[in-house]
C-alpha cells in the first residue's frame, strides 16, 4: 500500500513547526505502511563551500564521535555532527566525491541516505510515531519536507530499502505504487554512473530522475520523460533543493490528495493526513490529475 | 456527525430508512454497501463513496475522489461537485448524477444502472461497457473500447429529466447525449482482438 506525505511552506525562512506537522500527517499515515517510516528534511543551510551528509550505522550505539574525529582530520568539518542514534548529520567543507571515497573504503557499514546544501534523511524500520520519537522529527524545523511509511511490496523490509530515496543533492523521492521495468532500468543507469545502494523499485525512479536533471533537464521535463520511460504504477512526491513536485502515472492508479492554502502546500494519500494540518479546513482540495506535473518552488 | 477529518468507512452497511447528515469532508467508502438510509456529506469524500450500494441515496455536496459508486447495485448517488476517475466502474444497477464533470474511465465495465453527468467526461468514457447507460451534457474526451454514442430519443430525455429531478440538479435535457454498448465484445471475435 504506502503512504506518502508531503508539506511545503511558501513563505519564510524554516518554519519551526514543520517537523511535528510532518510526524502528524505520518501518524495518519500508519496503517497503509506499518513496515518502516522515513522522512526527508529541508532545513537549515549548510555554509558555503559545504555540504551536508545524513549518515546512517548498523545500530543506534555507534561511535559518531570517533568518526568525527577521523574525518576531521582529513576534511573541514564546518559544524559539530548532529547525533540521533543510528543516524548523524555531518556538515563538511569542500567537494563531497573524496568524503565518499574514504567512507566507502574505511567505513563500507555505513549507509548514505542524503546528501545536499539543505537536506536531511531519517528512515528506519517501525511505525511513524516511533520513528518520529527516535530522530526527534517533532522538534524539526524546515521549509518543506517530504515523508513516507512503507508496506514493503517488491523488497525486503529493512532500513535501506525504505523512503525516501536520495540519489542526487538535495533530491529526494517518496513512491506509492510498484514499478516493472526497474531492473532493466537500473542496468542501464549504472552504465550513466548513477550509483544504487539496493534492489528497490523506487530507488531507480531516483536515480533516473538524478539522470534527466545532470543531463539538464528541469525537474518539470525530467518528470514527463519518467511517463515514457518508467512503466508501473505510482504516485511521487519529489523534493528538492527549494521545490516540491507531484506526479501520478497515466492512468492514476494510486491515490493522492492535494491541498493548499496562502501558506502551504500538501500532498498526501488520504484527506486524513491533511486534516491535520492548520488551516486545512478552509484550505483548497484536490485530486491531481493524470500524468500532469504539479510543482512549487521558492523564490 | 461533525468534523470526520477524512475518517474511513464512515456509514457504511446502514440497512435502516434513517437521515445522516455529515458536516466536514469524508475518507474512503463512505456509505459503502448503503440500504435504505439517506445519506448526505456536506464536503468532499474521498475514494469508493457508496461503493457496492444497495438501496437508499447519498449526496454528496462537494466532490468525490476515485471509484465513486463503484459497483452500486441500487438506489441513488448523486454528487453536486465533480467526481474523479472511475466513476460508476463496475456499477450493476446503481443511478449516478453527477452535477459537474467526471474523470477517465466512468462507467468502465458498467453492468447495467444510470450515469447522467452534467459536466464533461474524461477519457475512456464508459470502456468496456457493458448495458448501463451513460448521458453526458458535456464534452466527452474519448470513448473507451466498445462504447459509442447511442441515439437519444424522447423517452430519454424524459428519463434525464425525471433523474435530474430526483437529484435536485437543473440542467438542460436538450443537451445531454447517450453513450452506450456497442455489443461487439459480447462474443468473442478474432477480428476484435486487439479491444481485449
Amino acid at each position: 500500500m504506502c503512504g506518502i506525505v508531503g508539506l511545503f511552506f511558501k513563505r519564510g525562512a524554516a518554519t519551526p513547526s514543520l517537523g511535528s506537522l510532518l510526524a502528524g500527517m505520518l501518524s495518519q499515515m500508519r496503517e497503509r505502511g506499518p513496515d518502516s517510516t522515513g522522512f526527508a528534511l529541508y532545513g537549515d543551510e549548510a555554509p558555503p563551500g559545504a555540504f551536508k551528509v545524513t549518515l546512517r550505522a548498523p545500530d543506534a550505539g555507534y561511535d559518531w564521535a570517533a568518526l568525527e574525529g577521523e574525518l576531521a582530520s582529513s576534511f573541514p568539518l564546518a559544524r559539530p555532527v548532529r547525533q540521533h542514534g543510528s543516524h548523524a548529520v555531518f556538515t563538511i567543507g569542500g567537494d563531497p566525491e573524496p568524503v565518499f571515497g574514504r567512507l566507502a573504503q574505511h567505513h563500507p557499514e555505513l549507509d548514505i541516505f542524503g546528501l545536499g546544501e539543505r537536506i536531511e534523511v531519517f528512515k528506519d524500520v517501525g511505525l511513524p510515531d516511533d520513528v518520529a520519537s527516535r530522530f526527534d522529527l517533532v522538534r524539526r524545523a524546515g521549509t518543506h519536507g517530504l515523508g513516507h511509511t512503507r508496506m514493503a511490496t517488491e523488497s525486503a523490509v529493512t532500513t535501506e530499502h525504505s523512503h525516501p530515496f536520495s540519489t542526487g543533492a538535495d533530491l529526494c523521492l517518496v513512491h506509492n505504487g510498484s514499478l516493472s521495468n526497474h531492473n532493466r532500468l537500473r542496468l542501464s543507469l549504472r552504465r550513466e554512473g548513477i550509483r544504487f545502494q539496493t534492489d528497490n523499485d523506487t530507488e531507480v525512479a531516483a536515480g533516473y530522475l538524478t539522470w534527466r536533471l545532470r543531463q539538464g533537464m528541469s525537474l518539470t521535463e525530467a518528470l514527463e520523460a519518467a511517463l515514457t520511460d518508467l512503466d508501473g504504477f505510482y504516485t511521487f512526491a519529489v523534493g528538492t533543493r527549494d521545490g516540491f513536485a507531484i506526479l501520478r502515472d497515466p492512468i492514476a492508479c494510486k491515490p493522492a490528495v492535494l491541498a493548499e492554502t496562502s501558506d502551504w502546500v500538501a500532498m498526501a494519500t488520504e484527506y486524513r493526513a491533511i486534516a491535520t494540518l492548520p488551516g486545512a479546513a478552509a484550505a483548497e482540495i484536490w485530486e491531481p490529475c493524470p500524468a500532469t506535473v504539479y510543482s512549487w518552488h521558492r523564490q | 456527525m461533525v468534523n470526520p477529518n477524512g475518517a474511513h468507512a464512515i456509514a457504511v452497511g446502514l440497512t435502516v430508512p434513517v437521515h445522516v447528515e455529515i458536516k466536514g469532508h469524508v475518507g474512503y467508502y463512505c456509505a459503502g454497501m448503503n440500504a435504505a438510509a439517506e445519506i448526505v456529506v456536506d464536503g468532499h469524500a474521498g475514494t469508493g463513496l457508496a461503493e457496492n450500494i444497495m438501496s437508499g441515496s447519498v449526496r454528496v455536496r462537494g466532490n468525490a475522489a476515485q471509484s465513486a459508486a463503484a459497483s452500486g447495485r441500487g438506489g441513488l448517488v448523486v454528487i453536486e461537485g465533480d467526481a474523479s476517475a472511475r466513476c460508476g466502474i463496475s456499477m450493476k444497477g446503481v443511478t449516478i448524477v453527477v452535477g459537474g464533470s467526471v474523470g477517465h474511465m466512468s462507467a468502465f465495465m458498467g453492468h447495467a444502472g444510470t450515469l447522467v453527468v452534467r459536466g464533461d467526461a474524461g477519457h475512456d468514457l464508459g470502456d468496456s461497457i457493458y448495458e448501463a447507460d451513460i448521458f453526458v451534457a458535456g464534452k466527452v474526451a474519448s470513448l473507451g473500447a466498445d462504447c459509442v454514442e447511442k441515439e437519444m430519443t424522447p423517452a430519454d430525455i424524459d428519463r434525464v429529466a425525471a433523474l435530474l429531478g430526483c437529484a435536485q440538479i437543473v440542467a438542460d435535457t436538450g443537451r445531454f447525449r447517450r453513450y452506450g454498448s456497442a455489443r461487439r465484445l459480447y462474443n468473442f471475435h478474432i477480428d476484435h482482438a486487439a479491444e481485449y
